[in-house]
């Protein structure tokens, strides 16, 4: 019910006075109704040279081949790899949020899933673009497809590979069609509100939403039955990606703690990425009343709890790799703790393991700054992890005589820093014409669950005396509350 | 005879207008539609609107989808083309798991929408039957079809008195062409 009432000791997922139904649409559309900002201009200037960087780069190793990259007979597999499992692993926090979450009914993920789920697209198309660049000849990846060809041969349906071509591609079209049925009310709003010829823009992408009765009671019925369906399939798509290495030979990559390892740690940088980009966005987009102190510490939590499953996970194999008393698996361990990689491994370890630690301490992870600073850590870490993977097992395996060292090219550099320029790009693209929160689902919150309306709770007098000081104690975290209105009370 | 082709009740907050709902189902004015700019949790009963059979189609979707995937396996790598791979059997039922589930969600997925977008007639470039702009934004629009119920200052007091901020006697149904 729009009127449920919720309790006060639940914090408020919308705070600020006077805040109406027409005032959620007016501060989430500011963005897309108004010129660009400075800050928006000087955010996409930036990332779109980055994002010709990568044009150029990749285009260079279309031309060239891939012997323009670092790799050699021994690492077959380096930054391209890694690039592709750190992008696919971001791309998975925008999917939690909007099923998982909402199969749990945390309201708090109605404010940010709609900014997740963009995010997911976009990284998903940075991951795709390494598979489609490390094939060297793009034109070969029809080949990945079971069409009849030349050769009358089928694609080979049991190699982890061709798993991974039908969950990407599965992952990204559902994320897409998710996230499409979702946005059609919210261009409904733009589109009655605008007029010319962006009116007329909207309403062709709005598909002629009216939100009738008939219309929400099937939106919703969708809406939950896409995330019943892309929670496993969430999950699938990192196990898939895991099994990639873990089905192969390979000492440190042949281990079956590989799925949960993998879907913790994808999970965990997504929910970094989300940190980093909404961080700034809530600010320089004026949304700090929507996405609030209590969002930023509940992602927090997770990423404590999904830093320490990885943890689990990273100490889990070192006892395996004892245990198994497999010469080859200790020594790809001991290589990459102590070889010639070790600054890589150790730059996993503290990123990952020990720096979401920190977030057991309320006041830093109640810290805007901080929790920044450290989402950036966090997605440092878990890009060395995948390089360590990748490049420690590979450099040196079963024949000493082929042990060699890897370094990476300026083009595969220039791809990887370039794809996080395209991938800003198409963030900032998208809050410039699509509402970055979701409108609708963030109104239904206004009458339960915001400030406004547990202020006006309070004040009838009521409450409990003990869960009105426990309510107000948890609002001291926050930055977006006044809480000298609630001094008299 | 009055030109007015629709009445519509303009509230601002969602349970005033479930209150509007109830005072003109009490006075027998029957409801044409309700438009609101976010999902109301037990209109659906209030007016009478059966639950929606989506699921039955989503669940169908899924099951086509998922023999179709295996199918496809089973023909490629058992019927038309089997390899010797080391010794090992061509009917791997193990790996035909993953494609054969992520084909289920694809199918579901798509069949579901596109199914959800054929019911309640949603497509690009089709034209919005809006009677308020209002409705996408913060009001909450009830519709009453004025021709035969009369007389319409009666439903505009029901209105009115349920706490409509507004209530307009338009001449068009939609507003939205031009």
């Amino acid at each position: 019910m729009s009127s449920h009432s919720e309790s006060i000791i639940r914090e408020p997922l919308i705070t600020g006075e006077n805040i109406t139904y027409s005032q959620i649409t007016n501060d989430v559309l500011r963005p897309v109704e108004n010129k660009p900002t400075k800050a928006w201009w000087i955010g996409f200037t930036v990332s779109s040279i980055f994002a010709m960087l990568w044009v150029f780069a990749v285009s260079w190793t279309f031309w060239y081949g891939i012997g323009a990259w670092g790799l050699n007979k021994t690492v077959g597999w380096a930054w391209d790899i890694t690039g592709f499992v750190w992008w696919v692993g971001i791309g998975h926090a925008g999917t939690l949020i909007s099923a998982v979450l909402l199969l749990f009914r945390q309201n708090w993920r109605n404010s940010i899933n709609r900014s997740a789920e963009a995010m997911t697209i976009f990284a998903v198309i940075c991951a795709a673009s390494y598979i489609v660049a490390h094939m060297g000849r793009p034109w070969m990846a029809v080949y990945s497809l079971p069409l009849p060809n030349q050769y009358t041969l089928w694609v080979n349906f049991n190699s982890p590979l061709i798993w991974d071509v039908f969950a990407i591609s599965t992952y990204f079209s559902v994320s897409l069609v998710f996230w499409y049925t979702g946005l059609l009310p919210d261009i409904a709003s733009i589109r009655d509100r605008a007029t010319g010829i962006k009116r007329r823009i909207y309403s062709i992408c709005s598909f002629g939403w009216a939100g009738s009765v008939k219309t929400w009671q099937r939106f919703e019925t969708v809406s939950l039955i896409l995330a019943g369906i892309s929670t496993p399939l969430v999950l699938s798509v990192h196990t898939i990606v895991s099994m990639d290495f873990a089905t192969s030979l390979e000492p440190g990559w042949h281990t079956t703690i590989f799925p949960p390892y993998f879907v913790a740690g994808a999970i965990f940088s997504g929910f970094a990425m989300v940190q980093t980009l909404l961080l700034v966005a809530r600010k320089v987009l004026g949304l700090e009343n929507y996405i609030t102190m209590f969002h930023i510490e509940s992602m927090n939590k997770i990423i404590i709890l999904t830093g320490s499953i990885v943890g689990v996970a990273y100490l889990t194999e070192f006892f395996i790799a004892w245990y198994s008393g497999v010469e080859y698996e200790q020594y790809a361990f001991i290589n990459r703790a102590t070889g010639p990689y070790w600054w890589a491994y150790w730059s996993m370890m503290s990123c990952n393991v020990i720096s979401p630690q920190l977030f057991w301490v309320k006041k830093w992870r109640t810290s805007i700054p901080f929790s920044w600073v450290l989402s950036i850590v966090v997605n440092i870490g878990m890009w060395f992890e995948r390089f360590v993977i990748i490049v420690t097992s590979l450099h040196r395996d079963y024949i000493p005589s082929s042990w060699a060292m890897f370094q990476p090219t300026w083009v595969e550099v220039s791809i990887f820093i370039g794809s996080i320029g395209l991938f800003f790009t198409l963030f900032l693209l998208f809050i410039r014409v699509l509402p970055s929160v979701a409108m609708a689902e963030v109104k239904l919150l206004l009458k339960g669950a915001s400030e406004q309306a547990k202020l006006e709770k309070i004040k009838h007098g009521h409450e409990d005396k003990s869960q009105v000081e426990f309510y107000k104690e948890a609002l001291e975290k926050f930055d977006s509350v006044d809480l000298a209105k609630y001094g008299k009370i | 005879m009055s030109k007015t082709k629709f009445i519509l009740g303009l509230f601002d907050d969602p349970d005033a207008m479930m209150d509007g709902i109830h005072k003109l189902q009490q006075n027998s004015v029957p409801i044409y539609d309700v438009y609101t700019p976010m999902p109301i949790h037990g209109i659906e009963a209030k007016l009478g609107i059966k639950d929606s059979r989506l699921g039955y189609a989503a669940f169908l979707f899924g099951c086509t989808g998922g023999t179709v995937a295996f199918s496809m396996l089973y023909y490629m790598l058992v019927h038309d083309w089997p390899m010797n791979i080391g010794g090992k059997p061509s009917f791997a039922i193990p790996d035909f798991v993953p494609i054969t589930f992520e084909w289920t969600v694809l199918f579901t997925a798509f069949g579901m929408v596109a199914t959800f977008f054929y019911a309640t007639h949603l497509f690009p470039g089709r034209a919005p039957r809006v009677m308020d702009l209002r409705a996408t934004d913060d009001r909450f629009v009830i519709a009453i079809d004025a021709k035969g119920n009369t007389p319409h200052a009666d439903i505009t007091n029901i209105l009115k008195e349920a706490g409509a901020v507004e209530v307009k006697h338009n001449e068009r149904k939609y507003v939205s062409y031009e």
